[in-house]
């Protein structure tokens, strides 16, 4: 028997798992359209590879990774693309980000597809096979899992596969485990071989005994040799990746260090699944499962196409009418959808329905009594009062003192916290500072290298311009010596450079002299001899033209466009 | 009497040749002062302030010539900077020196005649062109300076704000209700 080891804190909130694990994994009906973000992942943003009116089939690339770190997005289903444009996703923000529209056509028409034997297969290959099919993170994080089944910097000893599932409602990965445990032991063990990992342990919260005998089972019919199933206690968040790398292996992954560096990988069993089902089947991740619970009639696991907006998804397991949001993830981490329009995504695990006799509105806040529960309950061993006084003061770099980066945002702070402070949105507002300042600073630096590299260019340009000029002169002054000794005949005198100066100088002098005097003879005498009436008339006209022409003057003041500083 | 002289006058001059050595060995070249400062500033190069780039701006703080309340694209956090860095009080901005919100140069690429005026007013050459031909601007390296924009003599340059995406969104700082103690 393993000995299991503790981390820090936790909380037991009501895991309310039970509601939706009564029936089996449902395949949600095809909805009337897909909203399919090209941003589904951590890194680059895919570049949309298709045109509004294309006909698209099932499992083609229409979005292509960018960068190194990105990852594929395919079509769904068959259908045509109806818009590629800015839609409000899946994010804290609420902003717009870009996406693809593609109405089915119902025909659900496969693209040519299939597997290699992973055995056969070079492990480069493996790894682009995973990028081609999108294959990301299904906990949460979306990280691309191709740049994680490395090994090639750190030995990895043991694969850690994450099936804990430890905050509450959430139950996609039980069910996927208790229905298709054989896909997820074999997807481990392939990126057991990518890894070169000697072991495989599977961590999986005792709350979920059925999943653990599923998962037991497959391994045993399948014979794999270094995997074991180890049951965690539950506690919030045991299912964090450092948490979960504490209790089965007793490694503290310390700040700023990767868990690799410790020779521990971690996946999540959904990955794991992914994982077999785009090597050995060659299908991309198109779907994934997703609970839908909450002020639901019918709560239960569906088996989602990715881009299913929540709402026609929501309306499968007969929403409630009172529910008045609609979460993604659980309701300590989860983000407040911004619309029910919103396409699910790969980092969708659970969509819960809020009402307000379920969720109801956080007690207002009382002052910070300073009685360090938060500290006692922090899973990443952290001071979250100090954190929250430092954050709350704006005094970032403190809270980088107090670690502000090891925090996971797990809401077991704010969950016990008797003053209901809403700790986790400090840290989040400090974070999120601290990197908006960090790219100012890094812009800065940028633009003080280019500009002083400038100032040394235009410098050096301007003495390889005088150098060039002093050679000219050089080789100006070689060649004279050898015209000099033939002197124009006809000159009649020399004239010095200083006599030629002063001549030309009087002429011109005497040409604008001669020029003035000229222009003062030619005075208009013609009205001379006119009678002292017509004078008068002259004189009036005079002044007229005269006004006329300060009026054009000042218009064209007027007209003048204005300078811009 | 002589000997406590002596030992006396030996170690003064020991000590002397030990500082005149520090002196030259460990001499700092230019003024940290200044580096300081710079550091501070968001190196725009716009000349808002007045001085014809960030580096003269700090060295004439450092001298204290200048106040530190002239540069718009620091924005108020760098005046506090300033004022923490020089132990001086915060000053706010004078009439209309208010900052601004980011912006981006853009050239319309249908009226540009190729002139390359704006080439040579640039700070950080963030212009790429060449005589008669488009010029464009190099969005990731434009500093917002809106130093190009007045020489163009086809007005094809224009500011356009950065608005904030998904990408940059910052989360704001919480504002929830506080119960009065009863």
């Amino acid at each position: 028997m393993r000995t299991l080891h503790k981390f820090h804190g936790g909380v037991h909130p009501p895991t309310h798992k039970t509601e939706s694990t009564r029936t089996p994994i449902v395949k949600a009906a095809m909805p009337s359209r897909l909203v399919i973000p090209l941003h589904q992942h951590v890194g680059n943003r895919a570049i949309p590879t298709v045109q509004v009116g294309e006909r698209v089939l099932k499992g083609q690339i229409i979005g292509r990774p960018e960068g190194r770190l990105s990852s594929a997005v395919h079509a769904s289903t068959s259908g045509t693309v109806a818009a590629i444009d800015m839609q409000v996703v899946a994010h804290f923000s609420g902003m717009p980000d870009l996406c693809i529209t593609i109405i089915p056509d119902g025909k659900d028409e496969w693209i040519a597809h299939g597997g290699v034997d992973y055995k056969q297969t070079p492990h480069t290959e493996l790894r682009h096979i995973l990028r081609q099919a999108g294959v990301v993170g299904l906990g949460g994080a979306v990280f691309p899992s191709d740049m994680k089944s490395y090994s090639n910097r750190h030995e990895i000893k043991t694969l850690v596969l994450n099936g804990a599932e430890c905050e509450p409602y959430i139950t996609c990965d039980d069910m996927l485990m208790r229905e298709r445990a054989t896909d997820i032991v074999r997807g481990a063990e392939v990126l057991r071989e990518l890894l070169y990992a000697e072991e495989v342990l599977i961590g999986i919260e005792d709350n979920k005994p059925e999943a653990i005998a599923a998962i037991r089972q497959a391994i045993v019919n399948d014979g794999h040799a270094h995997m074991e199933v180890i049951a965690v206690p539950t506690l919030y968040p045991g299912g964090g990746a450092k948490q979960l790398i504490r209790v089965l292996t007793g490694i503290e992954v310390a700040a700023g260090v990767r868990s690799t560096e410790m020779g521990v990988q971690c996946f999540n069993v959904a990955t794991a699944y992914c994982v077999w089902r785009a090597i050995t089947h060659g299908e991309p991740l198109l779907s994934r499962i997703v609970t839908v619970t909450g002020n639901v009639a019918d709560a239960r696991n569906f088996e989602v196409l990715l881009g299913t907006p929540v709402e026609e998804l929501v309306a499968q397991a007969g929403s409630k009418p009172d529910t008045d949001r609609h979460i993604m993830g659980g309701p300590m981490m989860g983000v407040d959808l911004p619309s029910g329009s919103v396409g699910v995504t790969k980092a969708t695990n659970c969509i819960i329905e809020g009402s307000p006799a379920l969720f109801p509105p956080p007690a207002p806040a009382l002052p910070c009594i300073r009685c360090t529960r938060c500290a006692e309950v922090c899973p990443a061993d952290l001071q979250p009062q100090e954190l929250y006084w430092f954050a709350k003061a704006k005094d970032f770099g403190k809270t980088q003192e107090y670690s502000l980066f090891d925090c996971i945002e797990c809401g077991a702070c704010a969950y016990v916290c008797p003053s209901h402070i809403p700790l986790v949105q400090y840290y989040r507002y400090a974070k999120s500072e601290i990197w908006a300042r960090e790219r100012d600073a890094q812009g800065a630096e940028t633009a003080r290298d280019r500009h002083e590299y400038r100032v040394f260019r235009i410098e050096r340009e301007k003495q390889e311009k005088a150098e060039r000029l002093a050679q000219k002169e050089k080789a100006a002054m070689a060649a004279k010596p050898a015209s000099a000794p033939a002197p124009a005949p006809s000159a009649p005198a020399a004239i010095t450079p200083a006599d030629f100066d002063d001549t030309l100088q009087f002429r011109i002098d005497t040409a604008v002299a001669r020029a003035k005097e000229q222009a003062a003879q030619a005075h208009p005498e013609n009205t001379g001899t006119l009678a002292p009436q017509q004078q008068a008339e002259v004189a009036e006209i005079e002044a007229r033209r005269a006004k006329i022409r300060e009026m054009a003057a000042d218009a064209g003041a007027d007209d003048e466009p204005p300078k811009q500083s | 009497m002589i000997a406590a002289l002596l030992v006396m006058i030996g170690i003064s001059l020991l000590l002397g040749a030990v500082l005149g050595f520090s002196a030259i060995k460990f001499k700092v070249e230019g003024n940290p002062l200044v580096e300081k400062i710079d550091a501070v500033l968001p190196q725009t190069q716009c000349g808002q302030c007045g001085f014809p780039g960030c580096k003269p701006y700090a060295e004439a703080i450092a001298k204290g010539e200048a106040d530190i309340n002239l540069c718009p694209p620091g924005g108020e956090g760098g005046i506090r900077k300033l004022a923490d860095l020089l132990g001086v009080d915060f000053k706010p901005f004078g009439e209309g020196t208010a900052p601004k919100g980011k912006m981006v140069a853009v050239i319309d690429e249908n009226i540009c005649i190729g002139c390359t005026l704006c080439l040579q007013a640039c700070p950080v050459d963030a212009i790429s062109g060449a005589a008669k031909q488009m010029h464009t601007i190099i969005a990731s390296e434009c500093t917002g300076c809106e130093l190009c924009v007045a020489p163009c003599p086809v007005d094809c340059i224009s500011m356009q704000s950065i608005d904030e995406d998904i990408t940059t969104w910052k989360w704001r700082y919480p504002v929830h209700p506080i119960q009065a103690a009863a």
